[in-house]
């Protein structure tokens, strides 16, 4: 379908003189990476240097795709905010990245993904009239709809009630399949369950944190995702102490 | 507000209204009585109605083209930022310069007919409209600008598909100040120098003495005008609740 590339970022971040932080790490091409830390860490900017984003500092170093083309265009994201325009239909929505770049918008293949993402029947809706959860998968979709490698989902679950955050992983895990996904979250629980690689972020730079073998999305009862989220929120108390 | 309501106000100003005429005892060309005006309003009906057209279409006219410019002017100062640096100071300087002491200017220029009336509301809710209109426009949220620079959008694309509707109900307040303004502005041109208009009207009937004359023609554009209020506060809403997905 798509070659997703593997990502190497590294470099220093420095917003106004003061260097926020220091990090190096890379992304495997196809899998799922989660990047966790404490707040204002610079997650986020992370994942706004990779989609090329403003970030109000200055990043001195390098980001590289294994195939060393550059990653213009080949990046899309997602973020704990749906975006959902609310004048527009849900069907609208799903192809406004065509709309918006004065392409031609491919509304058959929109409805062939909202089915895939349980929203069929609710094409003609506007998002105010949708649940949380049923955003998300709007969002979701319109994220399958630019069918880009490379995907970035800062935080996009954290308001979601906990049944329908896991329904939202596994349907997430299962879409986003063989793409090179870097999720930002701050919850051990979702680590556990998706990542192929766990980073940890400190002010000092970026720590590999050994991840359950199974394939994604985890089961959640399992013991080895049990313990890897114990150990993992253990950790991260630690750092805050 | 419920129709009892409006109702029972309108009976009261009326009823405190007959009731400084009665207290001051002030003759009818001073102060006359509701029902003496009431009267003259009919007995002048006809040329009540033909001047209260032609005050109608200089503001309705005038609010149209008022908004038009204003609308294209605030897309225009958010699609070059050129444009927005130099034009904003110019714009907020006019503002400084009361539209009402140029109005003889306009009616030396645009002479005695509705034009130089149509100028002096387009002139008096350009401002507004322009402003109120720009500042929706710029205040699109972070996350929509990611989204759009994410999803590679062009500057014109995003405006017409994010930018214009986030920014509708900002609009639609920009439309309910320019309601306010316009008959203002139209009346104020006739005051200046006309042939027609309610504005004219009342200066005539308050020349001859006609007060009667005058509070009708008065009444008739304060109807007008909440006429105009009510039907840009409906137009207001729906531009909110399109843009809200209601």
């Amino acid at each position: 379908m798509l070659d997703a590339p593997r990502i190497y970022l590294k470099g220093q971040h420095v917003i106004a003189g003061d260097p926020l932080f220091s990090a190096e790490l890379c992304l495997p091409a196809g899998r799922w990476t989660c990047l966790l830390g404490p707040s204002g860490i610079g997650k986020s900017t992370i994942l706004r240097l990779i989609l090329g984003l403003e970030t109000g500092g200055d990043f001195n170093g390098s980001i590289q795709a294994s195939d060393d083309a550059g990653l213009d265009g080949r990046v899309s994201f997602m973020a704990q905010s749906d975006l959902l325009l609310p004048w527009l239909s849900v069907l609208d929505n799903i192809v406004i990245g065509a709309q918006l770049r004065g392409d031609t918008p491919d509304y058959e293949r929109a409805k062939s993904l909202l089915e895939r993402v349980g929203l069929s029947g609710h094409q003609n809706k506007k998002p105010p009239t949708l649940s949380g959860g049923m955003r998300q998968r709007t969002a979701l979709a319109r994220t399958l709809m630019e069918d880009r490698p490379v995907v970035l989902l800062d935080e996009p679950f954290s308001a979601l009630d906990a049944g329908t955050r896991a329904d939202m992983q596994e349907l997430a895990a299962e879409v986003l399949h063989g793409r090179t996904v870097l999720l930002v979250t701050h919850e051990p629980a979702e680590a556990a369950r998706l990542s192929h690689q766990i980073l940890v972020m400190t002010a000092k730079g970026i720590d590999i944190w050994p991840s359950p073998k199974a394939e994604i999305p985890r089961d959640i009862t399992a013991e080895e995702t049990l313990s890897c989220q114990g150990a993992l929120l253990e950790h991260l108390r630690e750092m805050t102490l | 507000m419920r129709r009892r309501d409006i109702l029972f106000a309108l009976l009261l100003g009326l009823g405190i209204w007959q009731a400084l005429v009665w207290i001051t005892g002030a003759p009818h060309f001073i102060l006359p009585s509701p029902w003496r005006v009431a009267q003259a309003a009919y007995k002048s009906r006809v040329i009540i109605l033909d001047n209260a057209w032609i005050t109608a279409l200089e503001v309705l006219l005038g609010l149209l083209l008022g908004s038009l410019l204003g609308v294209a002017t605030a897309v225009q100062l958010t699609l070059f930022k050129t444009a927005e640096r130099l034009m904003l100071p110019i714009l907020v300087f006019t503002q400084a310069v009361p539209v009402f002491a140029l109005a003889p200017l306009l009616t030396l220029w645009f002479g005695y007919g509705i034009g130089s009336k149509v100028v002096m509301a387009v002139l008096i809710i350009y401002f507004p409209v322009t402003s109120a209109f720009h500042d929706g426009l710029s205040q699109t949220s972070q996350g929509y600008r990611d989204l759009g620079a994410s999803m590679g959008a062009t500057r014109f694309q995003f405006l017409r598909y994010v930018q214009i509707p986030n920014a509708l109900p900002s609009l639609g307040t920009g439309l309910r100040l320019a309601a306010v303004y316009a008959p203002i502005g139209a009346v104020i041109g006739e005051w200046v120098g006309a042939s027609k208009g309610l504005g004219y009207l009342m200066l005539l009937a308050n020349g001859r003495a006609k007060t009667d004359l005058m509070f009708a023609a008065l009444i008739v554009l304060a109807c007008l005008t909440v006429l105009l209020h009510i039907a840009i506060r409906k137009l207001a809403l729906r531009l909110t609740k399109y843009a809200e997905g209601r």
